[in-house]
Order: C-alpha cells, then sequence, then structure tokens
C-alpha cells in the first residue's frame, strides 16, 4: 500500500446520485485487486475528519476509477473536486475477491451478484474474470437506480435485473433473482460473488450456504483509518472479530456470521 | 546549527521526542508501508492485558466534529501471543519500545504483566494504561481516585526496574491530584491525556452511534482540553509528561513542548495520515533553526505567562 496524492482526471454525475470519479495513481493501478478499496482525504481542513473508503471500480492502464453514490459530507465534497485537483489516497488496501482468471469450460457460470451501489467493486471483478459464462445479477430499487448494466454487458456478462417496484426485471430483491436463476440454470455455477446492502449480503450467503456452491462477499462497516491500525471495522466471523479493512472487505461467505 | 532533539523519560533516552500512542499505531507493522519506523522517538504498543480480549462489537468507532469516539474494548490477543507474534517485529525496528498494559478483572493482573514484561530485555518501558473507559463492567477508572492511583502505581513499582509511565484519564476534577498520587509512588513520566468520555447519536434510528453507546472520544477537538492538562500538571510535578490529545501538525505538537510536555505522542492523526509523526520530526527541526533554539529541551514549558 502507499500513500500519494492524486491527480483527478475526470469526476462527473454517472446517473441519478451516482457519481463516477478517475483518478491518475499508477502505484495503485499496478497493484490492485479486484475488490480492493482505497482511503481517501477529502479535505485539507477536520471536517470530514476521517478519510473515506472507496471500492476499486476499476483499473485502466495507470488510472483507478471508483464509483460512489452522494450519501453524506464526504461524499458531497468529492463530488465537487474538479479535474486536476489532486486528492491524498491510500491503497490498494484489504483483501479482494479470489478468482478464477484462466479461462473455464463454457458450463461453468460465475454468478455475480450486486445490490445497489454494491455494483462499484463487482464491475473490475466481471473484467478480471476468465470465464464464458458470466451472469450479474443486478439489484435496484427502481429502475433509475440500476447500475452498471451497459459496462456490464461490455465485459462480456449478461445481465439480469430485479427492481424493488417492478419497474425493470424481476419485481422483488436480488437475492429472490438469484434463487430463481439457480433454479432455472440446473447445474451449480462455480462460484458466487456479491456486494451490497447487508440483508441483501447475508440473503445471498443462505442461498449459496443451502445449495453448497462458494461464495465470496465484500463487507462494510465503519472505518476509521482504513489499514488495520485501529481494530474499528471488525465483523463476526467463525474465528471471531476480523477487521473488514484488513482481512477483509471480501469474505467467503460461510466464514461470516450473520 | 546542531539541534538537540534527545529528551529522557526515566531511565529511557529518546533520540526525538515524538512518540506514537497506545491504541493509534497497531503493533507497528501497519505503518511499515508508510513511514520508517526507526525515525520515531519511541513506539507504543497496542493495550496488552493477561488474557485475551475479543473487545466491543461494533459499531466501534464513529466520526464527531473534528475528532472522534472509539469504544474499541481493548481488543488485544493477550500477553502470550503479543510476545510470540507481535513483539518480535517491534524489538527489530531499533527503537524504544513501550508496552501498554491494562487489567481486565483485577489489579493484581497488573503487577503480573508487570512482572513478566520486566524479564523481557527488549520492552524499554511500561505504560500503566489505568485510564482506558471502554472497559464494561468498571465502575469507575483507576485514574479517577488518587488513592487507586497510588496503590497500584507503587504495586508496578515494586516489580519492575523498567521506566514506568503512568497514562492518566482526563475525565476527572483534578488531573494534578492524581498526577502527584503517580508521581509519589514512584511513577517516571506521566502520559496525559487518555480518550474523554463521549457519545453521539443517530437521529433518525434514535440510538447510539456506537454498539457501546459511550466512548473515548479523541482528535483536535479535545486538544484544548488536553493541553490545559499538561499546563496544570506541569506546574505540580517534576516527573516528564508525554503529552498527547489532538496533536495533528507542528504546530499542534509545539503547542504542547510549551505548555510543559518533555515528549508527545501521535495518536487519531495516524489513522488520517500514517506520516504525522515524521512529519512533526522535521517540523520540530525546522522550528528548532528559525527561532535559533539549540535544544528542544529549552522548548519545554517555556510559556510566557
Amino acid at each position: 500500500m502507499v500513500q500519494i496524492n492524486s491527480r483527478i482526471i475526470n469526476n462527473k454525475r454517472f446517473k441519478g446520485n451516482y457519481w463516477h470519479c478517475i483518478f491518475e495513481a499508477p502505484l495503485i493501478a499496478k497493484r490492485a485487486i479486484p475488490g480492493q478499496f482505497i482511503d481517501i482525504k477529502l479535505s485539507r481542513n477536520l471536517e470530514p475528519f476521517l478519510r473515506r473508503p472507496f471500492s476499486i471500480h476499476n483499473i485502466s492502464g495507470n488510472k483507478v476509477e471508483i464509483l460512489y453514490e452522494i450519501l453524506g459530507i464526504g461524499t458531497k465534497i468529492l463530488s465537487a473536486g474538479k479535474k486536476g485537483e489532486y486528492l491524498d489516497i491510500i491503497g490498494p488496501l484489504g483483501n479482494g475477491f479470489t478468482y478464477q482468471n484462466k479461462a473455464k469450460l463454457p458450463e461453468q457460470k460465475t454468478i455475480i451478484v450486486a445490490g445497489g451501489i454494491g455494483a462499484a467493486p463487482l464491475l473490475y471483478l466481471s473484467r478480471k474474470i476468465k470465464a464464458e459464462n458470466k451472469i450479474v445479477l443486478i439489484g435496484a430499487r427502481t429502475k433509475e437506480q440500476v447500475l452498471c448494466e451497459k459496462e456490464f454487458k461490455g465485459s462480456g456478462c449478461s445481465v439480469k435485473i430485479a427492481t424493488d417496484d417492478g419497474s425493470a426485471g424481476f419485481k422483488g430483491r436480488v437475492s429472490g433473482l438469484l434463487k430463481l436463476v439457480l433454479k432455472r440454470e440446473g447445474s451449480k455455477p462455480a462460484a458466487i460473488y456479491a456486494c451490497g446492502p447487508k440483508p441483501m449480503l447475508k440473503a445471498v450467503a443462505e442461498i449459496a450456504g443451502d445449495k453448497n456452491i462458494p461464495a465470496q462477499v465484500s463487507m462494510e462497516e465503519h472505518m476509521s483509518c482504513g489499514i488495520g491500525a485501529c481494530l474499528g471495522c471488525v465483523v463476526k466471523t467463525k474465528k471471531g472479530l476480523e477487521r473488514v479493512c484488513k482481512e477483509g472487505p471480501v469474505f467467503d461467505a460461510q466464514y461470516l456470521i450473520w | 546549527m546542531n539541534i538537540n532533539l534527545a529528551v529522557k523519560i526515566g531511565k529511557l533516552k529518546l533520540k526525538n521526542p515524538v512518540m506514537v500512542a497506545s491504541g493509534t499505531f497497531g503493533y507497528g507493522e501497519e505503518f511499515k508501508d508508510f513511514i520508517r519506523l526507526r525515525k520515531l522517538g519511541a513506539i507504543v504498543s497496542k493495550t496488552i492485558t493477561l488474557k485475551p480480549r475479543k473487545g466491543n462489537l461494533p459499531p466501534r468507532t464513529c466520526e464527531t466534529p473534528a475528532g472522534m469516539l472509539n469504544s474499541i474494548g481493548l481488543e488485544n490477543p493477550g500477553l502470550e501471543v503479543f510476545i510470540k507474534d507481535k513483539l518480535p517485529f517491534l524489538s527489530k525496528i531499533g527503537i524504544p519500545v513501550i508496552i501498554s498494559i491494562a487489567s481486565e478483572d483485577s489489579p493484581v493482573e497488573f503487577i503480573e504483566l508487570a512482572e513478566r514484561i520486566n524479564r523481557i530485555s527488549v520492552v524499554s518501558a511500561l505504560e500503566l494504561n489505568i485510564s482506558c473507559p471502554n472497559v464494561s463492567g468498571q465502575k469507575s477508572l483507576i485514574s479517577q481516585d488518587p488513592k487507586a492511583t497510588y496503590q497500584i502505581v507503587k504495586s508496578v513499582r515494586k516489580v519492575t526496574s523498567k521506566t514506568l509511565i503512568t497514562k492518566l484519564s482526563p475525565n476527572v476534577t483534578c488531573i494534578s491530584e492524581i498526577a502527584q498520587a503517580a508521581e509519589a509512588a514512584g511513577s517516571d513520566a506521566l502520559a496525559l491525556i487518555n480518550t474523554l468520555s463521549g457519545m453521539s447519536i443517530d437521529i433518525d434510528k434514535r440510538s447510539a452511534k456506537l454498539n457501546a453507546v459511550c466512548g473515548g472520544l479523541s482528535g483536535p477537538a479535545i486538544r484544548p482540553v488536553a493541553l490545559k492538562m499538561v499546563f496544570d500538571v506541569y506546574n505540580k510535578i517534576k516527573i516528564p509528561i508525554i503529552g498527547m490529545g489532538g496533536i495533528i501538525d507542528i504546530s499542534s505538537a509545539l503547542e504542547f513542548f510549551i505548555a510543559g510536555a518533555t515528549a508527545i505522542s501521535i495518536g487519531t492523526a495516524n489513522f488520517i495520515n500514517p506520516r504525522t509523526s515524521v512529519e512533526i520530526i522535521s517540523g520540530l527541526k525546522e522550528y528548532a533553526q528559525r527561532n535559533k533554539i539549540n535544544s528542544i529541551e529549552k522548548l519545554i514549558g517555556s510559556l510566557k505567562i
């Protein structure tokens, strides 16, 4: 991991309340693996006081991309960041996804489940997995909030959508769509990867557990340092409390205690 | 100009007066990618207890104006695992290693910990954490009572020849009284301050932001309180003070020296800028150069009144 002053190359509204920011960060770009994150100092003064963690959305050359939702003061300040400005970034941090990077047989399916802004780290993953049969299930509250449909398709995935209000695709939770897909697909997928709200991840973990499918989930918890020092961001695992920023953010779904 | 940054804390000689505070620097390893650890004056470990402690359930931290609350709950692997897994890295850095210790159920544990650590030659000093606000079941802290402080420092003093630092709580009416008790009992130095008790509420959920409801406040928000306590205590005792509480840069570090601190510790700032400590060391040299001060000792307690 490195601490660098990174130049904003682009920072634009992606869709609705979601923004997309590209940084020039060769040292991070070179090392980052899908599922890892960066920790950004968003202001030179004391507000906000702590860094903010963002999962790595994509890497292209020496550039690191993030996708974020404006939720509080930190993301609001970030959205005002202009091209050419510099931000203090630490990364790449945490343990990412483990995945197959050699070509797989077509019958070995990989299922990616993205809930809301949980789509952010999964795009980079979908680009890195060298399988022929990749299915992405995108969950959102409404059609307007469905993220990265085009981008996932561009990385060679087939995409299915679930919305809470039924305005696009399957009406209901994305975990419900996952159940349906598993039923229809017949053969057992090689792996499931998921990121999204905790109740969604819990549902995915249960479904995967029932069917004995290996599943990895990316977790979230209040973080103060992002580098494993403060012990703030812990989650319950079978071996006790572990840090999201260091042992995670990606965990085996069955290793966690939900 | 040759500037002497060296200070003495008890028997301990520090090449510079900048340390990192317990609980904010892990066990050193977490920072090895960001700074050259051997540049630090000393390193203070996360607090160790006799037995392993799981700590509190999350959320354990939350951001507050110019600071943060934590209720980690002294999570640590216990003395045995610490010695086996964490101490080898710390001892290889080549700077003084200070081990912070705390008791859980009975103050007697302090004595056992101190006896055990006294036999470990790579450890330079002990810091008695009698001021952690995050251990449930404790009605009050040892450091909230001058008699209890005196007794615990006295008992530990009997079993260790290592430099003894007592870390005090700001959650008291008169910190000088506690500081004097620790000095009278044989403490070589005082570390002040630990975190201030605090809480924060999520108004939508109407629940506390921390799972443990209350926690310890740190960061620049507590700096004026910490500074005043260093100032108060400096005028009442003779042993050195290690000042801490919201130091994030050279100017905040200098305030503590001027108020009476012999050394300073960087705490929460490590979370935001892992390079804070080494930036302050360079800042001290520049400040001394600019002000024609050839020794940091001339700055200590130099407040003009």
